[in-house]
């Protein structure tokens, strides 16, 4: 049975033709390694058969139709996935076919359009992140904390990961995971409510078995750790310290992580040209201090000179990796988030330092509007001290009602620290929220308003 | 008559007889265009986005954090922007422009239509954590595509949040290494072919097992005796590519899984060459037990450039009960719900052995390759198997008089057809044909991949290849084939034609420059 | 002082209790250019067969397993920066690391530079 469809170029004239070239009588041939008993007769029972274009866009409107999307209501949500404005021309680039339907490049001659494109944006992340060198991007900023931890493991030979409190909860999972399989040991503090992180307790947990601290800077309630002291009492314990960023555009107000000491520097970069699309693809930030180059999980980007002297850009490091080291590689990662680390460093190259600051103080601003306007709120209390773009703040009831509440009134505000922590009674009331430079004060006053209301 | 000619050329002056000896100041050649790097061509204070100043200072707590200077990041404007990546794009091979044979990488044609409906913004602009009550139609895209997959496989359920092929290997040996657990087993070992991508034992040792290499037999596929002698009460399970790395089908799958299982252990296959069969094989009928999906290869959602993939793991209903949070079910009621961690009990999946990334997986992946799956039907995604293995086996039978093709006489391939080096003449490569082809406008098959075969040549044309393409792409190859024949010099410094010639890889990885430095620039 | 080699084509030069090591000409030439070479640490105590060094080249990556048990005291800093003095001179300057030898015994089964000659030449 044959099926005439656009998106299959053989005609039936072709298909014969070519039966005739490998001399088989019938497409069935080619499948006679296949046993009898395996093989379908014809298409799968109960499924129905292809269609148009327009039959399939109408099918995907339709599903597309029954979400609320961020831009369709006062919107506050944060908590590793941030929602920022991304400039016309980041996508139309990222859909120029020579990028979007091109491989991996194994063929440098032929690629160096991803390829100095690679290099252009690992050197973009080591200065965003303060870090000697980066690499070509991991699948997520969840997996490549994970990787961070497995890579201070084999550089300190040891197993023993601490683990701060304001760690993203979705991370420690990944982490606990991923531990509970290769034997490492996760120390992980218990998340508090609290006007400030509790470094102390973290570096009081930091001793000679100790391979690396995690902290999540600023931390997942908005809080900022002091890392620079951490630093000094993990590198004191001969351990490493991995700072995690879950929003980059943060590190246009604050200082960045490797400058204050951090060894490996991981990050999600969602943030920049990447857009919500409901958790995925984003974008891994990996960077680490030159010495552990070799140690780096991941693919890397290099320049090098061709045959004519001409400067070019190749993959390299590979013997790093498992194509070649096979079951001793230093992680089993094969592919990057290629197109999305495209996205980032052209929404990188249009802000650049300077727009990249002015952007990050713009959201710290509407940040302290919206915590300004809250803290007026009856039983609403601000947790922070300090904070960047998103901040906690107390309820007087569960918060995970309160924001199914907001969203029946076409608000969605916040993230409830009940979805971050089932069952945690202690965080029960607190309710994560973030502005950034699509907020606008009427968002803030309808927030507000709203609020008002369902506590009322 | 108007003899006015101002400008004065004439077509008879045509272009240069030898286009070498043209210099140009420029370094561009025409529409050969070269381009700087962002950091010699941009500054920091430029931009491409405009932002009102804020009036307000930082909250008085952040001031001992703030940075003492932005991060030294050459910005552009929009019309320098587009320019720098629009000229960057044209020194790539993609699949826009020809067939890109490259074998088990399954480069086909990525329909438009899957990209303009990842793009609604009931998809595109959703947040994950949103309530449920305002992404129920997201929740359905995942949940329908689902379903999709464990009909197609005939499989029990479905893990959909790893990342990557690779991450869905993890998934599958993590199942595996829970379901052991859950026996009260300590199995160490895990089984893998010779022939197997390089990730297949990677992802074993990361997931804290032991690998045992299995050989081939002289035909090209897992030598079955070999393989049943091995197993025992060490052995977790075996990793197996069906259809496999040299382009065969394991006619003794079946047989492999009853003895993997009869010993104890798990069958995971993976499934990186799912496009071979689908439609008209279900690994569930074989006995597998884990198989990850490659979206970005069956399924055709793009590799842009290197990423981002998707493997969603199919799972036997004794994996099943392990798989990963969250994940989606519909209940009796007709709603589709996002099961994470509190909720895992209610539905059943106590044992569900966790979190593998934050989130749910990649959306943006499932909305295009359910349309892509919409689009084809039942009886279109049989026909993307029929057609892909029939432009293999054309390719296969129209080059091996001219290539050596060690597992010609076992049969058919599926997808893909294998060739080695064996016959090129003495200071010839695969490698040389490789680069051969860039300059006839092809991108090269997959080179020296699988290891078992010497010199090794895998081409995968894929079924969205018109056979007029494969005829100009087998009268390239065959050409190229008769230049190594004879010897042509001209074709051990091939690329001549391309942005570059062949680059120094020695180089690169003796003095690795990975970030852009001042001092570093020229070149 | 005596030279001895393996299957794996390392090479270990023995002056007292002191053993030299480094990888073979032929292994050189098999690997292809050497970009980068991993040392053990001074201190380790590594058994005969154990993989001691990773001999990288762009394509490859050769685990160098060590010819005799022993202590490790020293490793060839030059390396560091100058990898290709593997392929220049692997059986002298681009020798890999030194180690005080337990038990000299283990020397008797391996291969004198006749042997060897002989071994490769059949390869």
């Amino acid at each position: 049975m044959e099926t005439d469809m656009r998106y299959l170029p053989l005609t039936s004239a072709d298909r014969a033709e070519m039966l005739g070239v490998i001399g088989a009588a019938s497409i069935d041939d080619l499948f006679a390694d296949v046993p009898a008993a395996a093989q379908l007769d014809g298409p799968i029972a109960g499924l129905p058969g292809h269609a148009s274009e327009m039959a399939v866009e109408r099918h995907m409107a339709a599903l597309a139709a029954k979400n609320v999307s961020a831009g369709a209501a006062p919107f506050f949500l944060g908590a590793g996935a941030y929602r920022h404005h991304v400039p016309a021309s980041v996508d139309h680039l990222i859909q120029r076919g020579e990028f979007l339907t091109a491989y991996t490049p194994y063929q440098p001659e032929i690629a160096q359009g991803t390829l100095q494109v690679l290099f252009e944006f690992q050197t973009q992340v080591a200065r965003l992140l303060g870090t000697d060198v980066a690499n070509a991007s991991m699948y997520d900023g969840s997996t490549a904390c994970w990787e961070a931890v497995a890579m201070a493991g084999r550089i300190t030979r040891r197993k023993r990961a601490v683990v701060s409190g304001g760690l993203h909860p979705h991370y420690l999972a990944t982490m606990t995971t991923m531990a509970r399989f290769t034997g490492d040991e996760i120390d992980a503090r218990a998340p508090k409510l609290e006007a400030e992180p509790d470094d102390a307790a973290l570096i009081a947990a930091i001793d000679g078995e100790t391979s690396c601290v995690v902290v999540q800077y600023p931390d997942v309630l908005g809080r900022v750790p002091d890392l620079a002291a951490i630093a000094a009492a993990a590198q004191a314990q001969g351990a490493l310290l991995i700072a995690v960023v879950t929003e980059p555009v943060a590190l246009g107000l604050l200082e960045a992580p490797g400058n204050l000491g951090a060894d490996i520097v991981v990050g999600e970069g969602q943030s920049l040209g990447v857009g919500l699309q409901f958790g995925g693809p984003y974008l891994g930030l990996f960077g680490c201090r030159e010495k552990f180059l070799r140690q780096m999980p991941g693919r890397l980007c290099g320049q090098t000179v061709d045959a004519d002297g001409k400067r070019g850009f190749v993959l390299t490091l590979s013997t790093r990796e498992q194509h070649i080291r096979r079951e001793k590689a230093t992680s089993n990662i094969c592919t990057n988030a290629g197109l999305c680390a495209l996205a980032f460093s052209i929404h990188m190259t249009l802000l650049g330092g300077e727009g990249l600051a002015r952007l990050a103080r713009v959201n710290h601003a509407t940040a302290r509007k919206l915590a300004d306007r809250l803290a007026r709120v009856p039983g609403v209390g601000v947790v922070n001290n300090a904070y960047f773009n998103e901040f906690a703040v107390t309820l007087p009831e569960d918060a995970r009602e309160v924001v199914r509440l907001l969203a029946d009134r076409h608000v969605l505000g916040g993230v409830s620290l009940g979805r971050l922590y089932p069952g945690v009674n202690a965080l029960a009331n607190g309710l994560l929220l973030t502005a950034t430079e699509l907020t606008t004060d009427e968002d803030i006053e309808m927030l507000a308003i709203a609020l008002e209301g369902v506590l009322a | 008559m108007n003899a006015h000619n101002p400008s004065g050329w004439r077509p008879e002056m045509g272009e240069g007889g030898n286009l070498d000896a043209v210099a140009t100041t420029s370094g561009d050649r025409g529409l050969m265009l070269e381009e700087a790097l962002i950091f010699e061509l941009g500054a920091p204070g430029k931009c491409g986005v405009e932002l009102d100043e804020p009036a307000c200072d930082p909250v008085p707590g952040l001031a001992r954090f703030l940075r003492k200077a932005p991060p030294a990041l050459p910005g552009l404007t929009e019309p320098e922007t587009v320019r720098h990546y629009t000229r960057l794009s044209r020194q790539n091979y993609a699949i826009d422009l020809g067939p890109f044979p490259l074998g088990s990488c399954t480069m086909k044609h990525n329909p438009r239509l899957n990209e303009k409906v990842a793009r609604l913004p009931g998809f595109a602009d959703l947040h994950p954590l949103a309530p449920q009550q305002t992404v129920r139609g997201a929740l359905e895209v995942i949940n329908q595509l689902a379903e999709w997959l464990i009909t197609l496989t005939g499989m029990h359920g479905v893990a959909m949040t790893p990342k990557a092929g690779a991450h869905g290997e993890l998934c599958g040996l993590l199942c595996i290494k829970a379901a052991i657990e859950a026996r009260g087993e300590a199995r160490s070992v895990i089984l893998v072919p010779e022939s197997a991508h390089g990730t297949n034992p990677a992802t074993a040792a990361f997931a804290g097992f032991t690998v045992e290499a299995i050989p081939a037999t002289a035909a090209g596929r897992v030598d079955l005796a070999a393989l049943a002698a091995r197993l025992g009460p060490d052995v977790a399970g075996v990793m197996i590519t069906n259809p496999n790395t040299c382009g065969l089908f394991e006619r003794e799958m079946k047989t492999i899984s009853d003895a993997v299982h009869a010993a104890g252990g798990y069958v995971y296959c993976d499934g990186a060459n799912f496009n071979a069969i689908v439609g008209r094989v279900r690994p569930g009928d074989l006995g597998i037990d884990a198989m990850h999906i490659n979206l970005h290869k069956t399924f055709s959602t793009p590799h842009g450039g290197g990423g981002p993939g998707s493997g969603p793991v199919v799972l036997s209903e004794a994996l099943c009960p392990f798989g990963p949070l969250p994940f989606t079910a519909r209940t009796a009621d007709g709603v589709v719900h996002l099961v994470e961690e509190e909720d895992a009990e209610a539905f059943g999946h106590a044992q569900a052995f966790g979190r593998m990334a934050a989130f749910h997986g990649q959306m943006g992946m499932f909305t295009r390759a359910l349309a892509y799956i919409l689009s084809h039907g039942a009886d279109g995604l049989r026909q993307v198997a029929e057609d892909a293995v029939l432009n293999a086996n054309y390719v296969l039978r129209s080059l091996e008089d001219v290539l050596s093709a060690p597992f010609a006489a076992s049969g058919p391939c599926m997808h893909e057809a294998l060739f080695s080096d064996d016959g090129l003449p003495e200071g010839f490569s695969t490698l040389d044909l490789a680069k051969g082809l860039i300059d006839e406008g092809f991108h090269p098959m997959t080179v020296y991949f699988p290891l078992v075969v010497h010199g090794a040549m895998l081409i995968e044309p894929t079924e969205t290849e018109s056979k007029a393409g494969l005829d100009r792409f087998i009268g390239s190859l065959r050409s190229l084939a008769e230049r190594a024949r004879a010897s042509d010099p001209s074709l051990k410094t091939a690329p001549h034609l391309a942005p570059r010639r062949r680059l120094d890889e020695t180089l690169a990885a003796r003095k690795p420059v990975l970030v852009w430095k001042e001092a570093a620039a020229g070149g | 002082m005596s030279t001895y080699f393996t299957k794996d084509h390392e090479w270990i030069a023995v002056d007292g209790e002191t053993g030299t090591v480094g990888i073979t000409v032929y292994a050189q030439g098999q690997l292809g250019d050497i970009t980068f070479v991993e040392l053990p640490a001074v201190g380790r105590e590594i058994k005969k067969g154990d993989d001691a060094a990773v001999v990288d080249s762009v394509k490859t990556a050769a685990d160098v397993y060590s010819p005799a048990s022993g202590i490790v005291i020293d490793g060839n800093a030059a390396l560091t920066d100058a990898p290709e003095l593997v392929n220049e001179d692997p059986e002298q300057g681009g020798w890999l690391f030194r180690i005080k030898l337990s038990d000299a015994g283990e020397l008797a089964g391996l291969m004198d530079r006749a042997a060897y000659d002989a071994y490769v030449a059949e390869l």
